[in-house]
């Protein structure tokens, strides 16, 4: 059967970068506004499901030749490396710090360690869930 | 993080790179690079030698969670540092001895030498924490890599039986000793050892210290492989030859004897510790030798022998932990049989692991380690030869090696046991030198075994696989320095007693060492003609006549009954509890989600509400209710509609989409409510879903109306409406009731301050409550593991037929 979903498609190929952009920005306004790691990976992880939907498995994972088991390993690597990085400096497990830099263009920024530890959040839900998704997918 | 911590750590850091270095250098064998570390922390270790002889100690703490009282404490004494001295000094020779032992075109070297490097790193932790949940956590790691050695060649069916009966037994030994430390934990209000010493004239009072006890001695006679849980260790020799010399002689087993020298200042004012550890040492020195002698596999021959030394460093901890029991130290007799266990250690790392070295040379020249097959070899391996018999004669207690300078101090300490007076010793007491004798007995007959029938008598080519030749010089290292230690150790035995041996000895017995006062560990090789020497002349006149009239006594071992051994009553009781754990799974598991749900559901109502009746709980205020809006009213219609339409849906498409809008309802809850975030999440995850639905919706079978009996309808429909019912009391009643002022006061005033940022939730996700988010990726990330395995490996399956 021949399916015709040039709309979809066509719609798709727009849309996916606007949902992606959208949930790097949920991610980074996380700690002060809606958002963070686990909405903005989720977001991502809807983005590359339309993909799916749009075009097939094969077509996607060509363009997108990334192994996400990978990336939660990562994710997770991220999160226990903040959590453990605290004992560097001799404070308990998963303390976070933070401190006001002045950066070109962005001024007077807060930049904290917290956000490690989200990208680790981040990586493991999109990891997660498109481990999930593609496995259940390819099954026949 | 100090240098200590890091020299601690640095094995696990240092596995991380192996699997890069097996890749990039394949021409070279990874050993060699990890050669490298022990040496270095050998040397490192070698330095606090100097501090440690003047009775100073070295104390570093790294914070990990101190509001439970949990920190890596770093702490050397004389005893941390002999261990960690012997787990780096004979681990850098075992590593030499692999890189001969392992071909490194055949084997997987990488997950070698990270499970080596692993197990020395949690070693070393064990030894220098003085944290007792630090310790807790290195000892485990001891255990899963000791199972992952043991299972290297995983192949094997007896390898993996091997690794797992290990793992089975020191796990549950572990297990009782974290409760022991809890109890501990209760009575002394903290996990560091050294404090709970200096409270250990309150804690044997307390009606928790005979259980803690208990707990904590089951955990280390597992690990120490003490009777009857001995069993592990004989099938432990799946394991690579250096991995059994490593960790089933020299380290890994000795965990627990350090653990019992540890908390000897804590437990040893109670006699029942000095009964337990002495008495169950004991049984298992005759019980272990008695055993060898019947064993005739090589390695089997050293695995219980390495049992039965072990409980001789074990028993004689527990007489001289009597020196604390009463509590003096001049002319106390008792610190005898403490220095002595410490000398026997060292000396038995020494001569055990020369021999397993020489039991793998043995193997690896003629492809066999059957004593049956085996002999005259002593024309084809002479240096081998000389090295069995310096370590078989050290073993035996023959002068003038190391084990009779040791054997001799064990035999005065189990005569000084005729003079203790707690539990009767007067009586039982004689049983000690007794079983201590005929223990020493077998001993010299499974020695002389050892070394006789592999390397004198009939040479029968026809019986193995190769022909026999000396081992190459590399393998030879290992065991000729081991060996030359053993003949140092034997001739000037007081090289040691300055530097290594008292300092380890007054940290067993710290309260009764004044300040200034040092132990007194002069070991003369010559000390007149004692009790001891006459026990020894006896030992060695009774062996040679039972060596060789071995054949006619042998027959003694097949009158005790198979099926009544500890083996097979771990086999059977394995067996028994997964018949059971099937039987009991094929009883409820019917494979349909439903019947779960059914499960999940009645527990759930029935726990709930009986505890909101046994509290009291039920209380349903409305008067403080917020008002009920049109906005509400009309998305809980919506709610209710949707939902109800799920249960006349007659295809899966519909309820697909009509669950996701029961999913985008709640979400809009979340909006009017005023909670973006959770309405955003809600919102993405039922996209998610949904999407993830009609992705595998296509695969699914139909979707089948299974036509129930209206009872079964009838009972879900209760379910049902007795959750929602739950529910909806459980949400009025917390309402209502107070106790405790909102914690959100809490994050509304701290959530900026502290961690500078606006977003309650977040900030509480990645902050405040960063563990559970921790957890809870890990539960994702393991959940999504599982769900690969199952549908790849099915796919394979089905793909193989």
């Amino acid at each position: 059967m021949k399916t015709n979903d040039v709309i979809l498609q066509t719609v798709t190929k727009v849309t996916v970068f606007i949902i992606i952009l959208f949930s790097l920005r949920l991610f980074f306004s996380g700690h002060y506004t809606p958002g963070g790691g686990f909405i903005g990976g989720l977001m991502t992880a809807g983005a590359l499901v339309l993909l799916l939907l749009a075009f097939d498995l094969k077509t996607v994972a060509n363009i997108l030749p990334i192994d996400y088991k990978i990336v939660t390993a990562i994710g997770l690597l991220f999160a226990i490396g903040t959590a453990a990085g605290a004992l560097l400096f001799n404070v308990p497990f998963l303390t976070h710090a933070f401190d006001y830099f002045t950066l070109p263009i962005l001024g007077k920024t807060s930049l904290h360690t917290a956000v490690l530890f989200d990208t680790g959040v981040y990586l493991v839900v999109v990891g997660v869930t498109m481990t999930i998704i593609q496995t259940i997918g390819v099954s026949d | 993080m100090t240098l200590l911590h890091w020299a601690i750590l640095s094995p696990f850091l240092f596995a991380i790179l192996i699997p890069f270095l097996y890749k990039a250098f394949r021409k070279v064998h990874t050993g060699w690079f990890v050669l490298v570390l022990p040496v270095v922390l050998f040397v490192y270790f070698f330095r606090f030698i100097s501090l440690t002889k003047n009775g100073e100690t070295v104390t570093e703490t790294v914070n990990w969670m101190p509001s439970f009282g949990i920190q890596f404490t770093a702490y050397v004494d004389g005893l941390g540092l002999l261990f960690a001295m012997l787990i780096t000094g004979i681990g850098a020779l075992v590593v030499l001895y692999s890189i001969y032992y392992l071909d490194k075109a055949k084997e997987q070297l990488h997950n070698f030498y990270v499970y080596l490097l692993m197990f020395m790193g949690a070693m070393l932790g064990v030894v220098l924490s003085d944290n007792l949940i630090t310790l807790y956590m290195f000892w485990e790691f001891t255990s899963i890599s000791s199972f992952l050695l043991i299972g290297y060649w995983y192949q094997r069916e007896r390898s993996r039986y091997g690794a797992l009966k290990s793992m089975l037994i020191t796990v549950f030994g572990g297990l009782s000793m974290l409760g022991g430390i809890i109890l501990l934990y209760l009575m002394g209000g903290t996990f560091s050892i050294r404090e709970l010493v200096g409270m250990s004239d309150q804690l044997v009072t307390d009606p928790l210290f005979m259980g803690a006890l208990i707990l904590i001695l089951l955990g280390a006679f597992t690990k120490s492989a003490q009777f009857p849980f001995h069993i592990w260790l004989p099938d432990a020799m799946e394991a690579p030859t250096p991995v059994s010399a490593y960790l089933h002689s020299a380290t890994m087993v000795k965990a627990g004897i350090y653990l019992v020298a540890r908390m000897s200042p804590i437990f040893a004012t109670s006699g029942v510790w000095i009964w337990l550890v002495g008495g169950i040492g004991l049984f298992t020195v005759f019980w272990g030798s008695f055993n060898a002698v019947r064993q005739k596999d090589l390695k089997g021959i050293l695995a219980f022998s390495t049992i039965s030394q072990l409980g001789m460093i074990m028993s004689l901890l527990g007489i001289g932990g009597a020196a604390l029991h009463y509590n003096q130290l001049d002319e106390n007799i008792y610190m005898a049989a403490t220095l002595a266990a410490v000398f026997h250690l060292i000396n038995h790392a020494t001569f055990k692991g020369s021999l397993f070295m020489v039991a793998g040379i043995v193997d690896h020249e003629t492809g066999t380690r059957d004593i049956r097959k085996l002999g005259g070899l002593m024309s084809f391996m002479p240096i081998t030869f000389t090295i069995a018999i310096i370590g078989a004669f050290s073993m035996a207690g023959l002068p003038p090696f190391n084990g009779f300078l040791s054997k001799e101090m064990f035999f005065t300490g189990m005569i000084n046991v005729l003079s203790l007076d707690i539990f009767n010793f007067e009586t039982f007491g004689a049983l000690f030198p007794v079983l201590a004798w005929v223990g020493s007995i077998f001993t010299f007959v499974y020695s002389m075994i050892l070394v006789f029938k592999t390397f004198t008598g009939k040479y029968q080519p026809e019986k193995l696989e190769k022909k026999p030749h000396e081992a190459p010089i590399g393998m030879l290292i290992s065991p000729i320095i081991l060996a030359s230690l053993v003949v140092i150790f034997g001739f000037f035995p007081n090289i040691l007693s300055d530097r290594i041996l008292a300092p380890a000895v007054e940290a067993i017995v710290p309260s009764l060492i004044a300040d200034g006062q040092t132990v007194k560990t002069e070991i003369s090789f010559w000390h007149g003609f004692s009790p001891e020497l006459f026990m020894t002349i006896g030992v060695i006149a009774f062996g040679v006549i039972l060596y060789l009239t071995l054949s006619k006594w042998e027959k003694i071992y097949r009158v005790f009954p198979q099926k009544l051994s500890l083996n097979s009553l771990y086999d059977g009781g394995l067996r028994g509890s997964e018949r059971g754990a099937y039987g009991f799974m094929n009883g409820h598991m019917t494979g349909f989600i439903r019947t779960y749900l059914v499960y999940i559901f009645t527990f759930f109502v029935g726990i709930s509400l009986f505890s909101l009746w046994y509290n009291n709980a039920f209380s349903l205020e409305m008067d403080e209710m917020a008002p009920i809006g049109i906005y509400e009213v009309a998305v809980a219609l919506l709610l209710v509609v949707s939902t109800v339409m799920i249960l006349f849906a007659k295809s899966r498409l519909t309820s697909i989409i009509l669950l996701g809008a029961t999913g985008y309802t709640v979400s809009l809850f979340f909006v009017v409510f005023r909670a973006p975030d959770l309405a955003l999440t809600q919102l993405v995850i039922e996209t998610v879903s949904v999407a993830l639905f009609l992705l595998c919706f296509y695969h699914l079978p139909k979707l089948s109306r299974h036509e129930e009996r209206m009872g079964f309808k009838l009972g879900n429909a209760l379910i049902a409406l007795g959750v929602g019912v739950t529910v909806t009391l459980f949400a009025i009643s917390a309402y209502s009731t107070k106790l405790f002022d909102s914690i959100s006061e809490y994050y509304i005033k701290n959530v900026y301050e502290e961690a500078a940022g606006k977003n309650m939730v977040n900030v509480i996700l990645v902050d405040f409550r960063g563990f559970d988010t921790l957890f809870e990726i890990c539960v994702l990330a393991i959940a999504s593991l599982g769900i690969f395995a199952m549908i790849k490996l099915r796919l394979t399956r089905r793909d193989e037929g």
